[in-house]
């Protein structure tokens, strides 16, 4: 799928208290604390949007155990000689 | 018909990610690598209305630590095996987030009950969670015998260098020259020492298997630390012995820095002082052992099997279960009655158990004993609300008369009961054992009286097994001979006087 990014995260603003060690830790530099403040007095951080490769270190680096998701882009599905149509060849 | 097509088995050991629930994803096209681990609670039942997030300020390590620790835990799918002690100090609520088995144990005794819940469920994954405070002040006894013994839990150390709940006091990992709350002006070796490297320390006992020091400073050293943890678990997995490893963690808050200089000064400052480093990674030998044989007490007090029951008709009891407070001064023979009692019973079957109580002052003062007599297993050995109160002194009788049971027995070794004494609801008997003892001559016989008495008043268990009891313990045969008269005395003293009878005493006894 040309054009989108490896990986993308999903920060979860109720979980969020706007540590910033995510934003010092993410390699590509992906991540900000946003100008607004959230429910609770502090700028939570958000994604640029691009650039997210789905490396993880935010998810580590992030003391809150939900406020980070990190996902990447599914690999192509395998396909493996005769496991379409015809004859299944027994598993190993 | 095996159904698995090879192209499946391929995907399922291609998949090594945790989160199976991948169909949440934010856009099409991509799957969850990382998210919430399902060790732990969706929702934190803590006192708080903020019951989606922890208690933890931003940026605290604690929050990475418990996060590396679900992880392992999740991976190695152990989470109904897991039992998680927590300790006091700021991770005390690991128990709000964690929905493994928990435990919340006193300050610094986490590694003392770990010990307790491994060895009786050496099945289960029993992490102890610690920090410097808990575990390197108040609870260095704890860790250090429990690493000396090999216990087979794994410790986490969390070190940051400080108190971090109650407010930044200075801590024994304090750093030189680092501020707190009681060294203002920085931690002086010449004052307060130096910091304690406790994986230095217990790198120098015999029997821990893995013992490293991570730090949360960092991305690297952070996945260093996920490294680590897992290890630790692993070889608890795998029954290898002790673990322990050593999160250096920042403390924002305590410290006074934004959460990114916390992490900072992890690296720069803690790292010089507390080197990271794999201290211990081996397989531990231990010398050949074979483990002592199995008795039951009967056979260790050399009570023979056929003794036990060897009596010449099965005795009624006549209760459940009997609590005995025998009470006096050292060297009255309070405690050899109370281990008498506590033998007969054995002999006639019964459930028993003794429990000496004495301070300091056991010669020439105060002794008392519990014992119970029961046809159940018994739950405690100790005696709140005696049923029978022996009282071998005066100073005895007036403690304990109080706690006796409505309806119970008070013996009281003296001529009379001293005239001012408040007494609850107790039948009470004077027995001047002493007296007899001495006619009989040897004062030493004065329990053995206050036996036969209690024998005759009670009828608890038989004078049979009492002599057999006596036969087995008194080697000296002049002594044996009194005390076989002492306890007929002590028989035929109440079963032939008169006693003073039930004495109802209104003295807010209530029940």
């Amino acid at each position: 799928m040309p054009g989108l990014a490896r990986g993308n995260i999903e920060i979860n603003i109720e979980e969020c208290k706007g540590c910033g060690l995510c934003v010092e830790s993410c390699p590509p530099k992906c991540l900000a604390l946003a100008d607004e403040l959230s429910a609770y007095g502090v700028h939570p951080a958000v994604y640029a949007g691009d650039g997210c490769t789905g490396c993880g270190i935010c998810f580590y680096c992030c003391p809150e155990p939900g406020a980070i998701t990190v996902f990447r882009l599914a690999a192509p599905p395998k396909t493996v000689a005769g496991s379409r149509g015809g004859q299944h060849a027994p598993a190993v | 018909m095996d159904t698995v097509m090879e192209g499946e088995a391929l995907e399922m050991a291609d998949e090594t990610t945790s989160s199976p629930t991948e169909q949440h994803a934010g856009s099409n096209g991509y799957e969850v690598v990382h998210s919430k681990s399902p060790v732990f609670y969706d929702i934190y039942e803590r006192k708080s209305e903020l019951k989606h997030q922890t208690h933890y300020c931003p940026g605290c390590g604690h929050g990475v630590a418990h996060k590396l620790i679900a992880e392992a835990i999740e991976d190695l799918g152990l989470q109904d095996k897991t039992i998680f002690v927590s300790p006091v100090g700021c991770s005390v609520f690991a128990y709000y987030y964690f929905d493994v088995g928990n435990v919340q144990v006193a300050h610094g005794r986490a590694p003392a009950a770990a010990t307790g819940l491994k060895r009786a469920c050496p099945e289960k994954l029993v992490l102890a969670y610690q920090g410097d405070g808990d575990l390197a002040a108040i609870g260095t006894a704890e860790i250090i015998h429990a690493a000396n013994r090999g216990e087979k839990i794994t410790v986490f150390f969390v070190n940051n260098a400080i108190y971090g709940m109650t407010g930044g006091q200075m801590a024994p990992t304090t750093l030189v020259g680092q501020k707190s709350t009681t060294s203002p002006w920085g931690r002086r070796p010449a004052n307060e020492g130096f910091p304690l490297h406790m994986s230095e320390l217990l790198s120098t006992l015999e029997a821990p298997v893995y013992i490293e020091r991570v730090a949360l400073s960092d991305n690297k050293n952070i996945m260093r630390a996920r490294r680590a943890i897992r290890k630790a678990l692993e070889n608890q997995r795998d029954n290898l012995g002790f673990s322990f490893v050593e999160i250096l963690s920042p403390c924002p808050t305590i410290w006074g820095k934004d959460p990114v200089d916390a992490r900072r000064w992890v690296a720069e400052q803690m790292i010089p002082s507390f080197p990271l480093n794999v201290f211990r990674d081996r397989k531990l030998e231990l010398p050949p052992d074979s483990a002592p044989p199995q008795r039951p007490v009967s056979e260790v007090l050399e009570i023979r099997k056929e003794g036990v029951r060897g009596l010449s008709a099965p005795h009624p009891h006549g209760f459940e279960q009997l609590a005995i407070k025998l009470a006096g001064f050292g060297g009255q023979g309070v405690l050899l009655l109370g281990q008498l009692l506590a033998e007969m019973g054995m002999r006639e079957g019964l459930e028993v158990s003794w429990l000496p109580s004495y301070g300091p002052e056991m010669r020439s003062g105060s002794a008392h004993c519990h014992v119970c007599l029961s046809t159940q297993r018994i739950g405690s050995p100790l005696v709140s609300r005696p049923q029978v109160l022996v009282a071998m002194s005066e100073i005895a009788l007036r403690k304990f008369a109080p706690q006796v049971a409505p309806e119970g027995l008070i013996l009281y070794s003296g001529d009379k009961l001293p005239e001012d004494l408040a007494l609850p609801t107790a039948n009470v008997i004077s027995v001047p054992a002493s007296r007899i003892a001495d006619k009989l001559g040897s004062a030493k016989a004065t329990n053995i009286v206050m036996l036969g008495a209690m024998l005759a008043e009670t009828n608890c268990l038989t004078r049979e097994s009492a002599l057999k009891v006596l036969e087995a313990k008194v080697k000296d045969c002049a002594l044996l001979e009194i005390d076989r008269l002492a306890l007929a005395a002590g028989w035929e003293f109440v079963n032939h006087q008169a006693y003073a009878g039930a004495v109802a005493q209104a003295d807010g006894f209530a029940y």
